[in-house]
């Protein structure tokens, strides 16, 4: 199979490889995937307090297109807010990195990363504001 | 861009020695071998039949005993439903094993639909499936047991004397798909009691599409339903115009095979040796397969920890090898040949088999260790297994999210 040439580029480049401290109360993180299926991919995402996402970062076991969609997306997700990053469709990485139907699931698999990074980012928001801050509005 | 090319277990460059045997065969030797009333057929015969005295005798054969075909495939084919057609009154039982090549499988998953039962050994972890299971399986009614010489993936050797005279024993035939092992190894037909061995040419510095099928006449003769009709040529078992051309190939692959092997199995079990050196240095988590001492000199098959094998043959794209990773198969499965001898999906997905051959240097090997080592370590950096490795957290107890 040929890769396309972004595919390639974020294999070889990869935007945003790294970690952050998992229990960090502004950090999300996402792991979805199995060993066993060939596919696991971390994102972490770092919201400030207006729920923006100020960094992310992803770690991926997985082929170059699976490790391509989690390199765009947190490429795409920087600077977006939790909303916004929820708004990210696999379609659109599918489009950039010209997928074929058979890495389709790579995709899924990003799209799926960001959700679960965004959902423990909330849950960890939700948590401290119960305990720290009482909800004013 | 250097390329190396480390795939010789799917095929192999023809020898260029083979291929100038082979031309006079598409010009001015084009004759029809079936043609008995002109010297074009006659010297078209005469060719096929040198080739049938060369690959016979690199398997201690007679020559009436080689069947030609397309390739190995066809062979498998005709080996297992001619025998099972022919002695179905005998019986409607076959053994075989789950590793075997598709083209031994997908035959015997067919009888299976046409009233024959089949026993699906299991290899051990090295790949070897032994005479003792292969005894234990037998039945009054069994026909035919068909054991691959050597594993394709693996590069496991079987030990088909065992089985081989224990077939002889139970008077059972006895097959075996010998692709990757003839010309590598040594086969003695008569000694290893082997009464059909599908061979291809393509694997041996020959060209592709042709064939043999070694059909044992004496002790006992063996009798095979054809499945391919139309003419009767190759005593009835195999119709249609042989390939000439390629049949002086095969041939002429053949023989060079028989005066190399021993110098060039030591050559490229020496390559092999120093490849799988170098990686152990500079590698850690890294996991040989199959059995490290009965297996062909050519073979190497690696599970890389932590790294799927797809992105490690895109990191090394001037490397061509190929992997167990589902993302390289069309089914979207790991190996079956993997997972049959009990490795687990997660080191199925990060296996790469380096297949070396004739052409083979040094330079490509010291080449290709720089290459792995660069490509995993890349891989590594950005994969989480291995983060989660190296803080101590076993990777088998954590719950992962299955898709």
């Amino acid at each position: 199979m040929a890769y396309s040439d972004k595919v390639v580029d974020h294999y070889k480049n990869p935007r945003n490889v790294g970690s952050m401290d998992q229990s960090l109360p502004n950090v999300g993180t996402g792991i979805v995937g199995a060993p066993e299926c060939g596919d696991v991919m971390r994102l972490q995402i770092e919201v400030d307090e207006s729920e923006r996402i100020v960094d992310a970062k992803f770690k991926t076991f997985g082929c170059g297109s699976a490790i391509a969609s989690s390199s765009l997306a947190t490429e795409w997700i920087k600077g977006r807010t939790l909303d916004e990053a929820l708004a990210l469709k696999n379609t659109e990485i599918v489009t950039e990195l010209a997928l074929p139907p058979v890495k389709i699931h790579c995709s899924v698999l990003a799209e799926d990363a960001v959700r679960a990074a965004v959902a423990d980012a909330r849950a960890k928001r939700g948590a401290k504001s119960d305990k720290t801050e009482p909800v004013t509005s | 861009m250097r390329s190396v090319y480390l795939d010789n277990n799917a095929t192999t460059p023809v020898d260029p020695r083979v291929l100038e045997a082979m031309l006079p065969y598409f010009r001015e030797n084009f004759g029809n071998a079936a043609s008995r009333n002109h010297s074009y057929g006659w010297v078209a015969e005469e060719a096929v039949e040198k080739a049938r005295a060369q690959v016979a005798t690199l398997i201690n054969a007679s020559p009436k005993e080689i069947i030609w075909t397309s390739g190995a495939t066809e062979g498998d084919n005709e080996a297992i439903i001619g025998v099972a057609r022919m002695y179905a009154d005998k019986g409607k039982h076959i053994i075989t094993d789950r590793i075997e090549h598709k083209a031994v499988i997908d035959p015997c998953k067919y009888l299976e639909t046409q009233g024959f039962e089949v026993t699906w050994l299991e290899p051990d972890k090295a790949g070897q499936v032994s005479a003792e299971q292969v005894k234990a399986a037998m039945r009054d009614d069994t026909i035919l047991v068909s054991i691959m010489f050597a594993n394709n993936e693996l590069g496991t050797i079987n030990p088909i004397g065992e089985i081989g005279a224990l077939c002889k024993e139970k008077d059972v035939l006895f097959h075996s798909d010998g692709v990757q092992a003839f010309g590598k190894v040594p086969i003695d037909v008569d000694a290893m009691g082997i009464d059909l061995l599908s061979i291809s040419g393509h694997k041996i510095y020959g060209p592709k599409g042709v064939g043999a099928l070694y059909v044992r006449r004496k002790r006992p003769r063996v009798r095979l339903q054809p499945i391919i009709h139309g003419g009767g040529h190759e005593r009835g078992m195999r119709s249609g115009t042989l390939n000439v051309p390629g049949i002086v190939g095969i041939g002429a692959a053949a023989e060079i095979a028989g005066k190399e092997m021993a110098q060039e199995s030591k050559r490229v079990g020496a390559l092999r040796d120093r490849l799988w050196a170098g990686l152990s240095e500079h590698l850690t988590d890294i996991f040989r397969n199959g059995h490290h001492e009965q297996c062909l000199p050519n073979t190497l098959n690696v599970s890389f920890l932590y790294v799927e094998g797809e992105s490690m043959m895109m990191g090394m794209s001037d490397i061509a090898v190929s992997s167990g990773s589902a993302c390289t198969s069309a089914s979207l499965e790991p190996s079956y040949v993997l997972k049959g001898i009990g490795l687990g999906d997660d080191l199925a997905h990060s296996s790469i088999r380096f297949s070396l051959g004739r052409f083979t240097t040094e330079e490509d090997i010291d080449h290709t260790i720089d290459s792995v080592v660069t490509t995993v370590n890349h891989l590594r950096e950005m994969s989480p297994l291995y983060e989660m490795a190296q803080q101590g957290i076993d990777l088998s107890t954590v719950e992962w999210q299955h898709h």
